[in-house]
């Protein structure tokens, strides 16, 4: 696939999503279980994203600068601090250690 | 224009206060997808047509991993993260009302924000007015800066010198945290990543976060470490 088309089919298929509910009957998704398996996914799936952001080096696992960025990301969002700040913040310390290292 | 009332001030006031703030995070997306190999116009339209945060971070972080080998694992940590907007989407329907136009408008600014302000709202009024407004000030706050982080992130170039790629996964933290509330999804969450870390070795890049999405199925099919009295 070109990065066109994984963009354009991505956006298709999420924009479907969101209309799924105007078109059908909610009976199908009243299940408590069905609920709280979706919920669960959004869960899911960000942690792993975070994972494989943080110590993924293609197929292999790296410990590198960007575990400690991360870390001091977890501290910040534990303060309250705005999502915009936590983000530079990330990448400076881990642009820091780099440039020590 | 018609008197309004306090109920729908309150969620005008909400509305603005989420709708700034999130637009923010458009900065972070622009820039984090050029860098991850989109080019200005694609990642503009990932903010114009999908149009869902999550979503949209999870396409470029895998692309970003895994190249367009990774394209199929890509789309589908977009879609699996856009599932929770089909539950939104039903939540949001008798509030919108009939009329074709009107709901394609509204599925379109179907997101977390837009539902966790109408659902704050106690009269219906006031659920549709917070609803819309929340939609379109962070549409067109969502797109703007999704444009200025995109032309940042085309002048810095290297990613890893600047840490753009902490930055990355520090953006996922910022969106997970918040859901981090309940014992169970803390559990899924901690279940996920492991699960993400010891297959990477092994699968093809973006394929070990798909594999992870079976911890939420397997906790949330079984409802296991939930807390008595909150099971659904």
């Amino acid at each position: 696939m070109t990065t066109w088309q994984i963009v354009i089919l991505a956006s298709i298929v999420c924009l479907a999503l969101k209309t799924v509910g105007y078109l059908v009957p909610p009976r199908a998704f009243e299940h408590p279980t069905v609920a709280r398996t979706a919920n669960l996914l959004t869960a899911a799936l960000l942690a792993a994203l975070i994972a494989v952001q943080t110590l993924g080096a293609g197929q292999s696992i790296q410990v590198d600068a960007r575990l400690p960025a991360v870390a001091v990301a977890a501290v910040l969002y534990a303060l309250r601090v705005p999502f915009v700040v936590v983000v530079i913040a990330a990448a400076a310390v881990a642009a820091l250690i780099r440039a020590v290292t | 224009m018609a008197e309004r009332s306090a109920d729908e001030k309150k969620a005008l006031r909400a509305a603005l206060a989420v709708g700034l703030a999130t637009a923010a995070y458009g900065i972070s997306f622009g820039a984090l997808a050029t860098v991850s190999g989109l080019d200005i116009w694609q990642t503009c339209f990932l903010s114009l047509v999908m149009f869902t945060g999550g979503s949209q971070f999870a396409l470029i972080g895998v692309l970003a991993s895994g190249g367009l080998a990774a394209g199929g694992a890509a789309v589908t940590s977009a879609a699996l993260l856009g599932t929770r907007n089909v539950f939104y989407s039903i939540r949001m329907a008798p509030i919108i009302g009939p009329g074709f136009f009107r709901r394609a408008a509204a599925a379109q600014l179907t997101i977390d924000e837009s539902v966790a302000v109408a659902s704050a709202q106690t009269s219906l009024p006031a659920q549709r007015y917070g609803f819309w407004v929340t939609g379109i000030v962070i549409y067109l706050g969502w797109n703007l800066t999704t444009l200025i982080g995109a032309l940042i992130g085309d002048l810095l170039g290297d990613v890893s010198a600047y840490g753009l790629d902490a930055a990355a996964a520090a953006a996922f933290l910022g969106l997970l945290w918040p859901r981090l509330k309940e014992r169970q999804t803390q559990a899924v969450a901690v279940g996920a990543a492991v699960v993400a870390t010891l297959l990477t070795p092994w699968l093809m890049p973006g394929l070990p976060v798909i594999v992870a999405a079976v911890v939420a199925i397997v906790i949330g099919g079984f409802n296991l470490f939930a807390r008595k009295g909150t099971t659904a």
